[in-house]
């Protein structure tokens, strides 16, 4: 009996494996279109995109190769570290009170009874979903000019100064790049991070509470340390946005990112050099650069965060 | 220091965010208003409420260039773009989810990584490419990437595992359905929900896209929507009604859209980023 029970249980076991072993081959069939067209339309033009930065090409004639000259010149282009401050800046200016905003928000849905969450929340993440150049463009009507809606109301209020040139000065026309960004974005941060909290284990924080913890303490110990995963995923994505800022500073300004280039970001260079000089292995050049950039940051950011606590995994 | 407390009361919760909320609106508010304004009121006086000057604003803005044509392209591209990613999103993520292969992992780890590639910053090869297919003017290069969009793979993935059994796949197999019989028979109709969530967020993700279609659309007849408001500014110079009737015309679909799948948006978002 012991002899032959393991043989007859392996027999029809052999037999099951090899026909899903068959079938599993159409896997392969199942998955094919997604790398065939990733081949030529995602992997392509990101080896394209490499080839062209050691190369000079105007779009017309033939593209040939100038080794790393590209580089060599992107080394001392003022204007490129330029606009690489302008978008770190500008991306600081909106993700520190976009995560400021949304953390309070959290907090504030999480320990106060509030009635309408579910109302709030779909306006707060309305503005997000809006066509980044239509959004660009409505504020500038907002701003610009003396008889724009916001002077007029500013020069209702009798605010000294109104009304304001938004798009004179250098630093206010940044700072509303920012804002217009974090408009666009608090919302779906909030979202996103009240979707970490709702995996926090409800009983951890009434153990918490009848310890004695008061609300906030509850918040600063036992919320946030469980939603760092979501705040790191959400930290690292917003940079990674934020860095290829392109729609929002081209429509609120006059498309070339003045006053004095204040908010030329590098897409937008990178733009403006390919499209507009036709620059197209310089721009390519720009490309890469801030790729490795991106890349190199991220991976930092999410080494750091990993080795600290060894626990999470995007 | 740092526990300083949130002891807001009610009352300046609630005021805060009634105020975000205004801030969110009024903004929309502003533009529909003055859509219906001549520029002359508009320049003279803050609107509260709506003008009668919305056939004059609708001429002006016609006469200058024709919003619906972009309106219509951008579906063109949007309707096409948006089923190939729920149809091959959900076929992918089938492969994945219930096919046993040989570097099955390795695979899924470039869809994965796909992910996190900025691809704006191939878009000069992306643009060569284009060029050399002979697809410059063409939505082509719009629609066809909807087979490959690795979020849709990777949501649709985990819905499957979740929610199809193996003998839910099995059955119909001895019974001798062909896998691609079972696929669109058994596998789609039951992740349907999954499909339509990605497919919000597909359509909005393309009906907003602005770069790729400002280089690679040369001709005017062909610009989409977000490409023709970024260059309204320039054309329109001070009428003002015209260009907040165009914003508003541009902003109306996503917000149908919004306004009757906000729950199904916001829920999508959370199961999304609960992965």
């Amino acid at each position: 009996m012991d002899m032959i029970q393991p043989d007859a249980r392996q027999l029809p076991r052999k037999k099951a494996r090899r026909s899903t072993l068959a079938k599993d081959r159409y896997g392969y069939l199942f998955i094919a279109p997604f790398f065939v067209v990733f081949l030529i339309f995602g992997l392509y033009p990101i080896i394209s995109t490499f080839q062209l930065s050691l190369q000079k090409w105007d779009g017309l004639m033939p593209a040939f190769s100038i080794g790393l000259k590209n580089y060599v010149r992107i080394l001392s282009d003022q204007v490129f570290y330029l606009s690489l401050w302008n978008t770190v800046r500008i991306w600081l200016g909106n993700a520190i009170p976009q995560f400021g905003v949304a953390l309070l928000l959290v907090a504030v849905f999480t320990f106060s009874r509030v009635r309408g969450k579910n109302f709030y929340r779909a306006v707060f993440y309305l503005p997000n979903l809006i066509t980044a150049t239509s959004v660009g463009l409505l504020f500038n009507l907002l701003l610009d000019g003396d008889s724009s809606p916001i002077n007029q109301l500013l020069t209702a209020l009798n605010v000294s100064g109104a009304p304001i040139s938004f798009f004179q000065s250098k630093a206010l026309t940044s700072g509303l790049v920012s804002f217009v960004q974090w408009w666009m974005w608090f919302g779906y941060t909030t979202v996103i991070i009240l979707a970490g909290t709702t995996t926090v284990d409800k009983s951890m924080y009434e153990a918490a509470m009848v310890d004695g913890a008061s609300k906030s303490q509850t918040f600063w110990r036992i919320t946030l340390p469980l939603i760092k995963p979501t705040l790191v995923y959400l930290a690292i994505t917003s940079f990674i946005g934020g860095m290829q800022l392109f729609d929002v500073p081209l429509t609120l300004t006059n498309n070339l990112g003045d006053p004095g280039k204040a908010v030329l970001t590098v897409s937008m260079y990178l733009y403006n050099q390919g499209f507009k000089n036709f620059n197209y292995g310089y721009s390519a050049t720009i490309s890469c650069v801030l790729f490795l950039l991106i890349a190199g940051m991220s991976g930092f950011a999410y080494k750091a965060m990993r080795s600290k606590d060894g626990m999470y995994k995007l | 220091m740092k526990h300083h407390s949130f002891r807001l009361s009610a009352l300046s919760i609630r005021l805060m965010l009634i105020f975000l909320a205004l801030l969110c609106a009024v903004p929309f508010l502003v533009v529909f208003i003055n859509s219906s304004h001549s520029s002359l009121d508009i320049i003279q006086k803050f609107n509260l409420l709506p003008g009668d000057s919305i056939a004059d604003n609708y001429k002006t803005m016609q006469s200058l260039v024709d919003i619906w044509r972009g309106f219509f392209n951008s579906i063109v591209i949007s309707v096409p773009y948006t089923l190939l990613t729920g149809y091959f999103g959900a076929m992918i993520a089938y492969g994945f989810a219930k096919f046993n292969f040989r570097s099955k992992n390795a695979l899924y780890a470039i869809v994965l990584a796909s992910m996190m590639i900025p691809s704006q910053l191939s878009i000069i090869g992306f643009y060569r490419l284009c060029l050399n297919l002979h697809m410059t003017n063409s939505y082509l290069p719009f629609i066809i990437p909807g087979i490959a969009n690795a979020t849709t793979v990777f949501f649709l993935r985990g819905i499957i595992e979740q929610s199809i059994s193996d003998s839910m796949i099995e059955a119909p197999r001895i019974e001798g359905c062909s896998e691609f019989g079972i696929f669109n028979r058994i596998v789609l109709p039951c992740i349907m929900p999954g499909v339509a969530t990605m497919c919000i967020f597909n359509f909005v993700a393309s009906w907003n896209a602005y770069m790729g279609p400002l280089i690679i659309l040369q001709r005017k007849e062909l610009y989409t929507m977000p490409v023709m408001i970024s260059m309204i500014k320039g054309l329109y110079v001070t009428n003002y009604g015209a260009m907040y009737l165009a914003i508003a015309i541009s902003v109306i679909p996503i917000m149908i859209v919004f306004a009757f799948f906000s729950r199904y948006i916001i829920d999508g978002l959370t199961t999304g980023s609960e992965k």
